[in-house]
């Protein structure tokens, strides 16, 4: 009985052990590619290790240094862009008598519920009529769409949850409605309004496909920059902007439980 | 007496419903407006532009090329697709079901903490993975080789379809294990502990009492996966280099080099189609349990 156990356990051991290494060889092998200044097959390991490389890509006026500010620029706008449209909308659609309020929900849901590479290339079409394509603009337009699409759930979710008698006493007590939002209503939503700009702010550091069509090549972010790198078969600056990338993902899932809270969840898509 | 009774109304709440619902469709206008340009005004042209000719004719032509052209690459696409979502749903079963049935308290802990850190990992960023992890000198064939499992002149690359559904697979599991694992815990213990007593053992409660329970909760997720899969375009352009490739890869192809929109556009059409008979199959599924129950 007692052999049984430990062999069971021992067993549980190499499962969880093989699940570690599907889950972090990849990326343990990326981090070699990002310190291996010679690497050629047959070697198992790097022959050189080094930081050459990174001085490489962070080299004064070297395309890292505009990628990335490209990148955390057209994240904010997005940010504040999907913000400023999903809160009033989420507050409307949380809390207003809204007329075919089913089919509005509808529609910030089709985004998402339907491949939108077709989408992406014909807004780069359109875009090209209006002259928004290689531009910051356009790039930032077009990241906003995923993220409006998620700031509108998540905000609607929010204000569904924040306590209406706190701020019915705000308003018996006189305070203007406005006031009332600002004071009462917006502090409780902070938390999951939080949340929502971080899933905006993310979606658009990772997003690829819609920079690719609309943005490049006069604007290139790091997933592009990635990418390129990736094509033109340098492993090396591949791997070190894909660390980069990595840092605020795997910050986020680390993270997501203390904003996103159960009852915001819950009412996603309510 | 309507005269009477809407003052008395007005007298209580000084809001009407009327100007309530004004207000809110004011709030609402700005979104819906971006919306419709960004996300209706592009839709309405991608269909329409499946079904137009360069003169403005109404046309099959396109679909018809489309199919004679990429036939092949829709049906490699259909293939990929299915095998992660049959890979995806084993191992997020597996998953999710260990961690709401597992007896070691330490184990679920570990798996818990380890199964979710690709769910954050950006698309363009897991083909880059997949690019160093599964090539010929990549760490899979390197641990399987010095392991003795494998003999290092069959180590092969594994950048074909076989790397597509395992990028797919490692990137989706998470996700749908997330949810399936949620949906699964939400479930009264009461049902599981009930079956225990009577001597089920605990894959058949996963499979009897868990699973039929949970399941519209993986359909959601097994949809999701599939729009992701059949949206992304940096995977397959970094995975796969000749052909056939999938439906995202040719769409992309067709407008960089040829700058035809008609071909691309009738190939975003079979994706949808794709997508929504998925979807479709889900709602009747849903309908028939709920006229069961």
């Amino acid at each position: 009985m007692k052999v049984s156990k430990r062999l069971a356990q021992i067993g549980l051991g190499l499962m969880l052990g093989l699940v570690a290494f599907i889950v972090f060889g990849p990326l343990l092998n990326l981090a070699m590619w990002a310190f291996a200044e010679q690497w050629f097959y047959p070697n198992r390991f790097p022959t050189d290790w080094g930081f050459a490389f990174w001085e490489r890509v962070f080299r004064p006026r070297a395309g890292a240094w505009v990628s990335l500010f490209n990148t955390v620029v057209v994240a904010l706008l997005a940010v504040l862009l999907s913000m400023a449209l999903a809160i009033p909308a989420g507050y409307a659609l949380a809390r207003q008598a809204l007329p075919a309020r089913n089919v509005i929900m509808l529609l910030f849901l089709l985004p998402q519920a339907f491949p939108n590479l077709p989408i992406f290339v014909n807004i780069a079409a359109i875009f090209y009529q209006w002259g928004l394509n290689g531009t910051l603009v356009g790039v930032v337009l077009v990241h906003s769409l995923p993220g409006l699409v998620y700031a509108v759930w998540i905000a609607t979710a929010t204000f569904a949850t924040v306590d209406r008698s706190l701020e019915e006493a705000a308003r018996n007590l006189g305070a203007s409605p406005l006031r009332c939002f600002a004071d009462i209503t917006l502090p409780q939503a902070l938390p999951g309004l939080l949340a929502a700009s971080i899933f905006v702010f993310l979606d658009s550091i990772d997003e690829f496909t819609g920079t690719f069509f609309v943005g490049a090549p006069e604007i290139t972010t790091l997933p592009l920059l990635m990418f390129n790198a990736s094509m033109g078969g340098n492993y090396q600056v591949a791997a070190i902007t894909a660390l980069i990338l990595l840092i605020p993902s795997v910050g986020f899932m680390l993270i997501i439980e203390r904003f996103l809270k159960a009852d915001v969840l819950a009412r996603i898509g309510r | 007496m309507t005269t009477s009774s809407s003052i008395a109304v007005s007298a209580i709440a000084p809001r009407k419903p009327f100007s309530q619902s004004a207000l809110g469709t004011l709030l609402v206008l700005p979104a819906l407006t971006a919306i419709a340009l960004l996300y209706a005004l592009p839709l309405a042209r991608s269909l329409i532009t499946a079904f137009r000719d360069s003169d403005g004719t109404w046309t099959s032509e396109h679909i018809a090329r489309a199919f004679s052209l990429y036939g092949r690459d829709v049906l490699f696409s259909i293939g990929v697709v299915s095998a992660s979502l049959t890979l995806i749903t084993l191992v997020s079963i597996a998953i999710a079901g260990y961690l709401v049935l597992g007896t070691t308290p330490w184990a679920v802990r570990m798996l818990r903490w380890l199964y979710r850190w690709p769910l954050f990992i950006p698309f363009v960023v897991s083909g880059q993975l997949a690019r160093s992890f599964l090539s010929t000198n990549g760490m899979m064939n390197g641990v399987l080789v010095e392991s003795g499992l494998m003999a290092a002149d069959s180590a092969q690359s594994f950048l074909d379809w076989r790397g597509l559904v395992l990028t797919f697979a490692w990137k989706q599991i998470p996700f749908v294990t997330l949810l399936l694992a949620g949906a699964m815990a939400a479930i009264d213990r009461s049902h599981i502990e009930a079956a225990r007593n009577l001597g089920a053992g605990r894959l058949r409660c996963l499979f009897n009492i868990l699973l039929p329970q949970a399941a519209p909760t993986l359909w959601v997720g097994l949809i999701l996966s599939l729009v992701a899969m059949l949206s992304v375009l940096s995977v397959p352009l970094m995975l796969i280099a000749g052909n056939p490739t999938m439906m995202t890869s040719m769409m992309a192809h067709r407008i960089t080099y040829y700058g035809d929109y008609g071909i691309a556009n009738a190939l975003g059409l079979f994706s949808y189609a794709l997508t929504a008979m998925t979807a479709w199959v889900y709602l009747r599924l849903t309908l028939r349990r709920e006229a069961a129950a």
